[in-house]
């Protein structure tokens, strides 16, 4: 199978990706990891006029501690994830999150902010981002912005980027102390999107919850945020029963339809002890630290 | 628009159009068809190459993105006429029924024994998790890599692979095709 003709540029430098980017306005598309977009064109479903492929501007592969922030850079693949130290240290959560996208060989290529970017509702990176409340840096010809994750999922295979504007790195806020995060993902076998997926991220200080995020894949048009959820956590004592509460707010939030991988109300039911197992997850991994 | 690569050490070049496959420009262009192409939609890695030291599925890559790398097929794991340790271990250890799949597995099994001389059998799992076998059930992929990694593959390592000898069979087979 061959993708329609398109033209291809590959730029060296952001600055001419990004005029590139504003000349060809919608006839433009960011080439990252290629995962999502090629196996599109392949199909035909996607038929850009012209790729912009970001793979040979040097930097943006790098995961770095910026302003009190971790930012993860658009060439940063799923296997970098996997494999970083400082990931592991600063985000429990992504680290427990990257083995579990797609396979090996789709890891080596896939990137981070090309799953934000697709906004693909069985992704999993944007539920951990909308749990951990991270900001999508977007570059244009104008200079930069910096986007809240909420802002910039907008639905099905939308983000809210304008055209002339590519991710040039995601930021999640760093891990202070008492900081734990978890995610949970039932699959029908490994390398298949999620049945379900559940971020589960805690701040606890003090005995007391002072952060909560829970995003949620494949359960609907988009990765959703529990945000009534989160709300019962923070301000209170962690306990099974309080857990129990949010993770039938969570389960309410889930607007999940049946398909081939299972009925809506089972998957309801997945949400539902995903985030309670996760929540509990993540209080054994703040105990354990001490 | 030209694309310049070295593969298996040999610089090769070719003249491709932007939408063609790696996997089409190492099998056409380049003539090496020891790469196969299974599913053609990244399920698969029946397609696998190792682009700049990392296993991929070149179904899922633009040649041009391959442009000034590094590749390595499954030609490129035999030297001089001889077997590579995972090849021969694949050999003795029946890692194969048709085949198909092979260069694939191998590749990501000479890959992983790169990193980790000695992986355990859940980590050769997880590793082959973005290859299929429709043939074996996986037990002796697993045992040839294992077996490749322990430098037990035996008798078969740099064993000559008599080149003529191969050469007669591929063309008995295509008089017979
Ligand atoms: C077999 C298989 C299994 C998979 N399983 C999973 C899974 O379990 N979970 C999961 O989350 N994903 C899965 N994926 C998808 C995979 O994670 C992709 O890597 C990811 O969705 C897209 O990242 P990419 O870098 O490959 O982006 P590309 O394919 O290059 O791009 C995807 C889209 O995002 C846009 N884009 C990319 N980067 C930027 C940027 N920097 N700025 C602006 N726009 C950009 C592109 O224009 C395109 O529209 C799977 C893919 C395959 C092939
Ligand atoms: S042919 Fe490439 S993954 Fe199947
Ligand atoms: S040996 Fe036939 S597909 Fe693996």
């Amino acid at each position: 199978m061959y993708p329609a003709p398109f033209e291809y540029s590959a730029p060296t430098t952001l600055e001419e990706a990004t005029a590139l980017l504003a000349e060809l306005g919608d006839e433009g598309r960011v080439l990252a990891g290629g995962q999502s977009l090629l196996p599109m064109m392949k199909l035909r479903l996607a038929t850009p006029g012209h790729l912009v492929d970001i793979n040979r501007i040097p930097g943006l592969d790098r995961i770095e501690h910026v302003d009190g922030h971790l930012q993860i850079g658009a060439l940063v693949r799923h296997a970098d994830v996997v494999d970083s130290q400082e990931i592991a240290d600063a985000s429990p959560l992504m680290a427990s999150t990257a083995p579990w996208v797609a396979d090996p060989l789709v890891r080596n290529r896939g990137t981070v902010c090309g799953s934000v970017a697709h906004c693909d509702p069985e992704g999993d990176w944007n539920s951990v981002m909308l749990a951990l409340g991270a900001e999508v840096v977007a570059a244009s010809r104008h200079g930069e912005r910096v986007i809240p994750i909420e802002d910039f999922v907008v639905d099905y295979f939308t983000n809210s980027l304008q055209a002339g504007e590519m991710v040039t790195a995601v930021r999640i806020p760093r891990g202070d102390a008492g900081t734990a995060g978890k995610y949970l993902k039932l699959e029908r076998k490994v390398g298949d999107y999620a049945t379900v997926g559940v971020a589960t991220h805690l701040r606890i200080d003090g005995g007391t919850i002072v952060e909560a995020g829970i995003g949620l894949t494949s359960v609907g048009p988009r990765n959703i945020k529990a945000r009534e959820a989160e709300a019962m956590l923070v301000g209170e004592a962690p306990s099974s029963e309080l857990f129990a509460e949010a993770a039938r707010a969570a389960a309410l939030a889930s607007d999940p339809a049946s398909d081939v991988r299972g009925p809506a109300d089972y998957k309801r039911a997945v949400v539902e002890a995903y985030v309670r197992r996760g929540l509990e997850a993540c209080v054994r991994q703040i105990s354990e630290e001490g | 628009m030209r694309v310049d690569v070295t593969i298996n050490g040999e610089p090769r070049s070719a003249e491709v159009e932007p939408r063609t496959l790696l996997v089409d420009f190492i099998r056409t262009h380049l003539g090496l068809t020891g790469t196969h192409v299974g599913c053609d939609t990244t399920s698969c890695g029946a397609c696998t190459v190792i682009l700049d030291g990392k296993p991929v599925k070149s179904c899922t890559v633009l040649a041009v993105q391959a442009h000034g790398s590094e590749l390595r097929t499954v030609e490129g794991l035999r030297q001089n006429g001889r077997l590579h340790p995972i090849q021969a271990a694949f050999k003795e250890h029946h890692g194969l029924q048709c085949g198909f799949c092979t260069p694939g597995m191998m590749l990501v099994g000479a890959a992983l024994l790169e990193k980790n001389p000695a992986p355990s059998e859940e980590e050769i799992r997880w590793e082959l998790s973005g290859n299929l076998c429709r043939c074996t059930g996986y037990m002796n992929i697993v045992e040839a890599i294992k077996a490749a990694g322990a430098g037990s593959a035996g008798d078969a390592v740099g064993e000559d692979l008599g080149a003529a000898e191969s050469v007669a069979a591929a063309e008995e087979m295509e008089a017979h095709a």
